[in-house]
């Protein structure tokens, strides 16, 4: 048996096993022999794939620029293979409840005195491009609103989304003023009745971010440049159309795979920069991180 | 023109995207849908949506409005690649009930379009010709319309008192009437979970049929408690007899041998019954029962005619069937005497020489109708005079 192309993720939830698993079956039947580990936290994962342990990682956001960071440091190149189309071009909501003060005023200078609801601390979407945003609006938690964090399953940067699930519920149970959390899950929370429609109105919206996509770093991989090369055409070529591959899609929740792309993290850059969550060289500065 | 429409105040959080939905099912995928609301942080709820849906979506300014622009994708499509047409729902159309359905199928409404990659789900009896009969969408209707509620159906309470030994004539006829109906249950149930769905005509009738026994074992039941008496004797020959039943695997053979020559003798008995029975209740239960014992009937006649249309060589393995039967009871006793008996004293009514003469010609009579009702039935089925009196003969001395 050919040696396989071995990939890093993050066991964020049940369903990743299924979901590994599905695509270990589907590279196989193209004759691509593939396998995957996984690892408890994105931290853990970005240090084994600057230690050679795997051949890829399939990212979180703030995971792909620790490892961008941790790979420069060494004079090494991380690159973005291919991300989902529903990895482009993402946003924050911060959401109030319709009859609140600040969602009828609709002006963040209304956010004076609230307190609003955050994600995990390593959270991208619900928590760092969140302070980073109000940070730029001139509104600084602990001076101009009272910050309350919803933590869950610090490590998986988020992906977990209990933290934001539980900011929505909170929301409703009046315990906080307004919450944060991605645009889809506003919705899925709609859906789920967990925010009733017309309940609540968007107060502020972050600017546009890419979210996960595989990382390969170049120079420090077993795997050879054609097995990433084969890797991601076989990727790009999983059909919606074909009833076979549509499950795991479904799953991990796109339509269609996309070459990866690294210009959708500036925002994120900026945040963990200011935030101070890493370091230039990708060491971890937030001394309240567990992971 | 690209295409407009106004979401108004609707969020995306309270249905809008309906409207989103049925703007789009007008244009093919890569054409534009020009959206516009009114609703904070709509096209950020829209963006978020498309993102999910694989639309693509852009924001302009036209006429000094924000105006999004949802460039259709072909997810929605595209699950329906390769999708199957599982018949149609009406089965008097032509083409609408597959002669063989697919496991790929499954559950679906019968002319649903089916997702590729559905699970399969085998079910043993998948082919039209092994259990279809065109009257039983109308026999269900049938069925269902003359469904009746023992606890007010019957009068239970209509004063009678009969002699002790007709009395206990009766509970034993009851205790006949609820293992052969038990037999009359569990064969078509047993059925029941193996039709393919795509076949609900055949599939309601058969868990309608299901709770008619149902019903019959309850007021039988009902009837031999009604004057304080327990279940009577059950016998090996009895019970050998509906074993054969329950052990026939062919949907079309076990029908045969139920329906048209056991329920079909049980009917003449239910009259026979309605028609002789000393009390009210027990006269009541059985005009009732024979209704629907008729029913079933029709039902075993329907699909074996429409069975033998298909493969008329069929009635060579039906006749062979009731010759197996037979020769698998030869050992038995048959109807029990106590049962026997127990007809004679319900026909009688009393206990008096000049009664039970009576009770006993009258039983003759009834065995002798039953015989000739089995004969009918088989001539309907296309076998010759000679043939038909031969098998009504080897039926079960059991009746059922």
């Amino acid at each position: 048996m050919a040696k396989p192309l071995l990939l890093g993720a993050v066991a964020y939830a049940p369903k990743v096993v299924t979901i590994w698993e599905g695509f270990k079956e589907y590279f196989r039947r193209h004759d691509f022999e593939f396998d995957y580990i996984l690892y408890s936290n994105y931290e853990r994962q970005v240090e084994a794939q600057l230690d050679g342990s795997i051949d890829l990682a399939w990212n979180s956001p703030l995971a792909w620029i620790r490892a961008e960071r941790m790979a420069r440091a060494r004079g090494l190149e991380a690159h973005a293979l291919a991300m989902r189309d529903s990895d482009r071009d993402l946003c924050s909501v911060l959401v109030a409840r319709s009859d609140s003060h600040v969602a009828i005023t609709a002006d963040l200078s209304a956010l004076a005195g609230q307190v609003i609801g955050f994600g995990a601390l390593d959270s991208p979407q619900a928590n760092l491009i969140p302070r980073d945003h109000l940070r730029a609006q001139g509104l600084f938690a602990g001076r101009d609103y009272t910050a309350r964090r919803f933590d869950e399953l610090s490590g998986k940067h988020g992906d977990h989304i209990g933290g934001e699930r539980a900011a929505a519920l909170a929301l409703m149970a009046g315990e906080i003023d307004a919450a944060w959390m991605i645009d889809g899950n506003y919705l899925a929370f709609a859906r789920e009745g967990i925010l009733p429609a017309g309940a609540t109105r968007i107060v502020a919206r972050s600017g546009s971010y890419d979210h996960c996509n595989f990382t390969l770093v170049s120079g420090i991989s077993a795997a050879s440049a054609e097995m990433a090369a084969r890797f991601t055409e076989l990727l790009l070529a999983m059909d919606w159309q074909d009833a076979q591959v549509r499950p795991l899609l479904e799953l991990e929740g796109l339509k269609t795979w996309l070459p990866g792309r690294s210009s959708g993290y500036d925002l994120l850059i900026r945040a963990v920069d200011d935030e101070k969550f890493y370091d230039a060289a990708g060491n971890i500065l937030d001394p309240d991180y567990r992971y | 023109m690209t295409p407009i429409i106004d979401i108004e105040n609707l969020g995306l959080d309270a249905g809008a995207h309906l409207l989103v939905k049925c703007g789009l099912g007008a244009i093919p995928p890569g054409g534009e849908l020009r959206v516009v609301g009114s609703n904070p942080g709509w096209e950020t709820q829209l963006a978020a949506w498309c993102r999910a849906q694989g639309h693509g979506m852009s924001m302009q300014q036209q006429d000094g409005r924000a105006v999004a622009i949802v460039t259709r994708g072909g997810a929605d499509s595209g699950r329906w690649h390769d999708a199957v047409h599982a018949g149609h729902s009406d089965a008097t159309l032509t083409g609408a009930v597959a002669d063989r359905a697919l496991s790929c199928w499954g559950l679906s409404a019968r002319g649903a379009t089916v997702e590729a990659g559905t699970p399969d789900i085998h079910f043993r009896l998948d082919r039209k010709d092994e259990i279809w009969a065109d009257s039983a969408a109308v026999l269900y209707a049938q069925a269902v319309a003359a469904q009746w509620n023992p606890a007010t159906a019957i009068d239970w309470d209509e004063p009678f008192e009969l002699p002790a030994v007709v009395e206990d004539a009766v509970a034993q006829l009851m205790t006949y009437l609820i293992e052969n109906e038990e037999a009359a249950l569990i064969v078509p149930a047993r059925f029941l979970g193996q039709v393919h769905p795509h076949f609900r005509e055949i599939q309601s009738l058969l868990a309608i049929q299901v709770a008619d026994e149902a019903r019959h074992i309850e007021v039988f039941t009902r009837r031999l408690h009604l004057k304080g008496r327990e279940p009577a004797l059950s016998t090996a020959g009895g019970q050998a007899s509906l074993k054969t039943l329950l052990d026939e695997p062919d949907f079309s053979v076990a029908g045969f041998l139920l329906s048209v020559l056991g329920e079909g003798t049980f009917v003449s008995l239910l009259n026979f019954l309605h028609l002789h029975a000393p009390d009210p209740v027990t006269r009541q239960i059985a005009r009732l029962a024979a209704r629907d014992e008729a029913r079933h009937v029709a039902f075993g006649m329907s699909h074996l005619l429409w069975r033998l249309q298909q493969e008329p060589q069929f009635r060579t393995r039906l006749a062979n069937a009731v010759q197996s039967r037979n020769d698998a009871l030869a050992n038995t006793a048959g109807l029990n005497e106590e049962v026997f008996d127990a007809l004679i004293l319900i026909a009688a009514g009393e206990f008096t020489p000049q009664a039970i003469a009576a009770g006993y010609v009258r039983v003759q009579q009834l065995i002798a109708d039953m015989a000739a009702g089995r004969q009918v039935r088989l001539e309907r089925l296309g076998f010759d005079k000679e043939a038909a009196q031969h098998l009504a003969a080897l039926h079960t001395r059991n009746f059922m």
